[in-house]
Formats: C-alpha cells, structure tokens, sequence
C-alpha cells in the first residue's frame, strides 16, 4: 500500500440539496484521490448528476464544502471549475457539429495571431495532445460528420486542452460500442497513469468492475457505499444501489418455438442489403451489432416506418412487403423504437394518451370519438399491471423518469397482444431494478405464445433473452448463433466483422440456420 | 442592347440597400437569431436619415443618426428573443407593421405631409463614380464580414453560438451577449441600408419606401446560406432584376409588371434552391439494389 497522497484531488464534505419535494444529497461525503479513476454510482435519481452539477458550479448546494487539490473551492459557474482544473464531459456531448476537430478543441481557448484564430497551431495542438494520450482525430473533419466514440474523443481533448487535471465523465459509455468503450477505458487508464483524476458517473457495472480503482454508491441521495474495486463484487455493487439484492445477467430458460409468425426473405432498404431472418411463435430472436450497422433500419423497414426496396416479408402468411405502419399494425405487429422520447411517446400529451396511442383504433374509440371514460380505465389498468410509477394518469408523460416511460412504452405495446413484436434497446438508461422487470416481461410475452425481434446493444441482455441470435455488420445478417454458442467473445468477435477464424464459424452457421429455415 | 453599363450602374444602386441588410441578416442567421425585421429596421432608418440631414443640413449626420436610430430599433429583437425569449418571427414581423405607422405617423407630424416629403434643399449623398459611398462601404463589409465570421476568433465564437450556445456556454462563452450583439449589427447595417435608399439612390422620404426589400434582404440571406460572399451573389441577382424592371419599363411594359420583377426573381430563386435541397437529402434507393 502506498501512503494516500497528501491532498485528494477532490473532497466533497456534507453536501446537502434540497428541491421542491425531494432531498437531492443528504449530506454526502465524497474523497476522490488524486490519479485515481472513481466511479461515483447509483440508479437514476439518486442524487449523482445533482452532486456532480454542484461539484462543476453548475448548481449551488444549500449545505456543504468544495475542496479541489486542497483548496476551498465555491464555484458560481462552470467556468470557475473549469480554471481550477475541473472538466466534464456531459452525457448529451456539447459540440458544435458544424465545427471542424481543431476548432472545438479550442473553442473559447484560441490560440491567436492578430486576433485571427491561428488555425496551424490549433490543428497542431490537437496533433500533439492527440498523439500524447492515444486519442487519435483528424482535426480537419466535421464533427457532425464522426461517429460517436470519435466526437466523445473531440469533448476529451478540449478538456485537455484546458488543461484539466479531474475529468468528470457522465455516462460516457452509454452511448459506445463495447469495442469503443473498452478504448475509452484505456485512454482514462493511461491519463489516470499521468496523475490526472477521472470520476466516472455511471450506472454500468461492468465497466465500473473493468475500469475504476474506489467505488462510491449513492442511494436516495446518500452515500450508501465506499469500496474498493479490487475488493467487491457486481452484486454487491447492485446490492448497494437498489437496496436488495439483484440477480444480474440472468440467462433465462429457452422458450419453445412454433410456427413462423415472421418471414423475411432478401430484405433490401437504405443501410441494409438482403437480410433474411424468421421469427416464430414462442421465440425471442436477438440481433446483434455495433451500432449504425443497419439494425435500426432493419426494423423500421419491418415496422413499415422505411420504405422495402427489395426482398419480400410475410406476417402470419400474408404478405405485407410494402404495406403501411398501420396495416402492420392490424395485421399483428406491435413495435417498441429506440427512441422513446421522440418516436415511441409524444412528451407534451398525458399518460393515459400515450397509453390509448395505437388502442384508440381498436378498442377505445366509436364512431371515431375517443371514450374519456375507456381511455382513463385503459391507463389504469395499465399503470397496475406494468407498476408505472406516475402520480396520476393525467400527468404528461414528460413528467415520468426514463425507466417509467419506457415501462409505459413496453406496457402499450405489450397490451396489443399481438402476435409479433419488434422491440428495440428495450432497457437502453433504464435503472438495474426495472431492467429486470421489462426482462420478466417480455419472457413472459414470449412464454404466451408470441414471436419476438430484439434489437440491444447491450450483449448480456441479447444472451440473458434470446433464443436465437443475429449478428449485423455493414447491414447483412452475417451470423446467427443459438443460445447456447452465443458467448459474449463470439458475438464480439462477429460484431466486429468477424476474424478469418470467425468468419469460418459465422459462414457455417449462417448456412444452418437458412436450411433450417427453409425446412 | 439591353445589358449595358447602365444596367450594371443601376444594378449595383439597388443592390446596396439590400446588401447591407442582407449582411446584418447573414450575421443575426450565424448567431442564432432569425432576423425578418430587416425591413422594418431600414425603414427607421431611411426615415431618420432624411430626417436629420433635413435639420442639420449634413447628409453625413443623417447616415451616422440612421444607423443608431435602427441600432435602437433592433434593440426590441434582442430583448424580445434573448433576454425574454419570445418568438423571433412574431418580433420581426411586429417591428416591420410598427416600423410602418410609426414612420407614417412621424411623418406626419414633423413634416406635415402625407405620402411623401421631398424638397430640393434636402441634401443627398455625394456620388463618387456614379454611386454613393455607402455602396463602396457595403462591398468593403462584405470583405470585412467574410474574415470576421470566418477567421476572427470572435466570428468563431459567435458561429458556436448560433449552432449550440449550450456547449458555448459550457466553455464560458455568453450566448446572449453575441445575440445581442449580432442584432445590434444588423441594426446598424439595416439603418446604413435605410440611408442609402433615402440619400443615396434618391433623396426623398416616401411612406413605406423600402418596399419589400428588407424581406429581399431574408431571402437573400437564405439564398447565399448566410455566407457574405454567397449573401453579395443572391444580392447582386435581385439588383440586377431590378435594374431590369426598370429597364423593361422603358421599353414599354406596364409599371405594375416590372415591379414585380424582383419579386418573381425572389420566389424563382427560393423555388429553385428548396428543390436542390431536398433533392440532395433524398437517400439514393437505387444505389442499394444494383
């Protein structure tokens, strides 16, 4: 054991902040050690973005003390914390897409030649800063134009260039594939080496388990654990944040299929080129893939949300290649998107209206006229059966928290009962305790009969839920694996195209899986 | 012949006031600022300058006084969008309606004419080669506007502020401050605009004289995508299609029709560059299938 050094990079004394209605931190006492990576944890709600903001002056705490490097800090705004030395890098990345690399990178820190902004010397400081901590960005592209793990790259070097010594990541990894976020840790592996601080706010065990060196859990805006990485376990991180103990990465039992509810022969759209999959009744099938490999567009092409330029698809026998989102919808399918916020709900209307969406055709409604009196029955009935936590069915549904609005989102399109669901990301920010609730749910569906297409980024929970698995790449279905030969290394290893060894293994269950598909 | 250097000279006399409005509209469009009240800005300050080169006998007075007074006008778009967060297109559209009664009104008051006040004692601008200064001072923003926006830290700045002032404001740079002063800007350019055409292209103040070029100026901005040099060629195209008005006017067409030259130009140009547009974003759905 070394000695701690004498003064922590960070020291969060008695952090008291109250809102309207709830007690944000309850005097939460916070040390993070100077080069240390510190994984500050706990559900959505429990106090970690509030004491994060109040830590970056972007919030005033009402009770409490700031120390950074030892000296008493009271910051009014983030660019006070960021003079002493702090840098945050938001879940939601603040860049200017428009912007090239080198001009983000020093944006409100220009170096200078008769007030022009002398754009050699930011490109070369982007060079420099890039080769020295492995954070490899030409600093002539668009930032709108580089995929997320680069841009979370470009909000790490304009943190540098600021010279920070404590970075504060908030759900850095939500958004990277596993391949991007294992880099992203060995980069705050390598500037941790460099005596700088990383706090990592996440709600990830995995790369907590993988990357931090001190853990501190938070719980209804206390500190409810300290421990040290080395030293615990994902279940009793899990444990500390939902306050009972939680069973993670469950691989459930396998289901029992029966006859194919969806066929899809040579699919062809924009992003995706001729994928053939079948789904049966009594089946979850999950596809895999690093992100932007045509999986969103192949479900929107199924939910009829993308045009079909080629290729053929049937649901229980009738075709419905080029038939609309709502002669889909008729026809048996129900679809969970990605994006809850912007397609799956609308934010403004109330939750006993988000709840009728979709059911307004079918029961809710005569000769045209919504039934108030149906509607407001319907939500309830709902709200109990899928334990959605809103205080009242009229409230909006911007008013719920994420976890709730997607168990709104599930409930809906579960409560179709129809015989096919597409369901994407389905527990994509959503706390441990309701994953494994919306979990329960959709075996539950599957166990009732009805055919199910997964779509996750998240491996465990393709392997916790499928029966079969897909991989995507470059938008072809390039594997397909039962549940069994679905590890995490071979899906890993066809996510990323697959290595000569990989390719042999994928080509010949791809073969398989088509005569069995034709049989 | 019909294109001659006569049409040019008449072209670039309609172009300034546009291209000075244009200009304070290309930079409230780089700073986040939907700026329609262009028009009612030039028309304070065709009104202010007549007015003061009226009473102080200087023509220069009435451009520095045209340039404030439209300066202060704008100051209603900046507080209304920034500081009160109203909507910009109601403000814009409010100051073009208020611009219009209140010029009217003033007019009547202080001149006690109605329509139109002239009077040969009223001093224009001087012509140096055929045109005013302030067509020679337009080109010069252009140049000025093109290295700021693109090169000078503080255009830098004020481009991260029009794309995302939340990441701006991360990094300590105040949105507000740079809305506010891009708004003033264009006031400024929009009162020089209003000079223009009041000393400038004739010297006379006439009831809502700046007929629609404030809106021109929008549409400009749109058409040369908010860049000064793309701003200078959308411009310069509704110049030159009203210097031909004129021409066509000469040669016998109704007046009514060749007015509208400009305007057809206007919706021409929109018609045209919405369609390229959206023909560009049209995923290519065949390139998939061969």
């Amino acid at each position: 054991m070394t000695p701690p050094p004498a003064d922590p990079a960070v020291e969060l004394r008695g952090i008291t902040k109250r809102f309207p209605g709830t007690l944000a931190n309850d005097a939460v006492d916070l040390t993070v050690r100077r080069g240390e990576i510190h994984a500050l944890m706990g559900e959505n709600g429990a106090g970690k973005s509030t004491l994060m903001s109040i830590l970056y002056g972007m919030t005033r705490a009402d009770a409490g003390s700031v120390r950074v490097d030892g000296r008493e800090a009271d910051f009014a705004s983030p660019g006070d914390a960021m003079a002493a030395g702090l840098g945050m890098v938001h879940q939601s990345f603040k860049l200017f897409d428009s912007l090239s690399v080198a001009e983000n990178v020093v944006y409100a820190a220009e170096p200078r030649r008769f007030g022009l902004v002398d754009r050699a010397a930011a490109r070369r400081r982007v060079r420099v800063l890039a080769e020295e901590h492995g954070l490899a960005v030409d600093p002539d592209a668009r930032v709108g134009d580089l995929p997320v793990g680069l841009r979370q790259r470009v909000e790490i070097l304009k943190l540098l260039h600021r010279g920070a010594r404590t970075l504060i990541l908030d759900e850095p990894t939500a958004v990277l594939t596993p391949a991007e976020a294992d880099t992203l840790f060995a980069v705050l592996k390598s500037l941790a080496g460099q005596g700088r601080t990383v706090i990592l706010v996440t709600h990830k065990l995995r790369e907590v388990l993988e990357g931090s060196d001190r853990v501190t859990v938070l719980r209804d805006g206390r500190v409810v654990a300290r421990l040290v990485t080395a030293e615990t376990s994902a279940d009793e991180i899990a444990a500390a944040m939902t306050g009972r103990a939680v069973e993670l990465d469950r691989i459930h039992a396998p289901g029992t299929p029966g006859d194919v509810v969806l066929d899809v022969s040579g699919l062809t759209t924009d992003g995706v080129r001729e994928a053939s999959l079948t789904v049966r009744a009594g089946e979850i099938v999950g596809i895999a893939g690093v992100a932007g490999n045509g999986q969103s567009e192949l479900i929107e092409a199924l939910a009829g949300l993308r045009p079909t330029t080629g290729g053929r698809v049937s649901l229980l026998d009738a075709d419905i290649t080029h038939a609309s989102a709502t002669e889909r919808r008729l026809k048996g399918l129900a679809y969970v998107p990605e994006d809850r916020h912007a397609v799956g709900t609308a934010p403004a209307a109330s939750v006993a209206e988000n709840l009728a969406m979709g059911h307004h055709r079918t029961s809710l409604s005569s000769r045209g006229l919504l039934a108030p009196a149906g509607v407001r029955a319907h939500a309830r009935q709902l709200i109990d059966r899928f334990g959605i936590k809103a205080s009242a069915p009229e409230v909006p549904a911007s008013a719920l928290s994420g976890g709730n609005l997607q168990k709104l989102l599930i409930g809906r399109e579960l409560a179709h009962e129809a015989p096919l669901l597409l369901v994407e990301q389905p527990t994509r920010g959503v706390d441990i305790g309701a994953i494994q609730n919306i979990h329960d749910q959709l075996i539950a569906y599957r166990d009732a009969g009805h055919a199910v297409l997964l779509v996750s980024a998240e491996l465990s929970e393709i392997r916790g839920l499928a029966d079969r698995v897909l991989v995507m790449y470059e938008g072809r279905i390039t594997a397909s694996y039962d549940k069994d030969e679905a590890d995490e290394r071979t899906l890993g290893l066809a996510m990323a195209g697959g290595t000569s060894s990989g390719a042999a293994v994928t080509v010949e269950a791809v073969d398989r899986h088509e005569q069995a598909d034709v049989d | 012949m019909f294109f001659d250097s006569d049409l040019l000279m008449s072209a670039l006399r309609a172009l300034t006031p546009i291209l000075l409005a244009a200009l304070g509209g290309a930079i409230c469009e780089r700073a986040g600022v939907f700026n329609i009240g262009l028009e009612g800005m030039m028309l304070m300050g065709c009104f202010t300058a007549v007015t003061t080169s009226w009473f102080t006998g200087s023509p220069w007075l009435g451009v520095l006084a045209a340039a404030l007074a439209a300066a202060a006008y704008s100051l209603i778009l900046a507080v209304g969008t920034v500081t009160l967060r109203g909507d910009a297109v109601v403000l814009g559209v409010a100051m073009n309606l208020l611009a219009v009664g209140l010029t009217s009104f003033l007019l009547r008051t202080i001149f006690g004419v109605q329509g139109t006040f002239d009077d040969p004692s009223l001093a224009g601008l001087p012509l140096i080669g055929g045109l005013s200064p302030l067509a020679y001072l337009s080109w010069a923003a252009v140049a000025v506007a093109a290295v700021m926006l693109s090169r000078h830290v503080w255009g830098l700045r004020l481009r991260g502020v029009g794309e995302a002032p939340d990441a701006a404001a991360t990094l300590g740079v105040s949105p507000a401050q740079y809305k506010y002063a891009a708004v003033l800007l264009s006031g400024v350019l929009c009162g020089l605009a209003g000079a223009q055409l009041a000393l400038g292209n004739v010297t006379l103040f006439t009831e809502n004289m700046t007929a629609g070029r404030g809106w021109i100026a929008v549409v400009a901005v749109m058409l040369g995508r908010a860049l000064p040099l793309g701003v200078l060629l959308a411009a310069l195209l509704f110049g030159l299609a009203e210097a031909a008005g004129f021409r066509l006017q000469g040669l016998g067409l109704p007046q009514q029709a060749t007015d509208a030259a400009p305007y057809v130009v206007t919706l021409g140009a929109l018609f045209l560059t919405t369609a390229r547009r959206r023909r560009r974003v049209r995923p290519s759905s065949t390139g998939a299938t061969s």
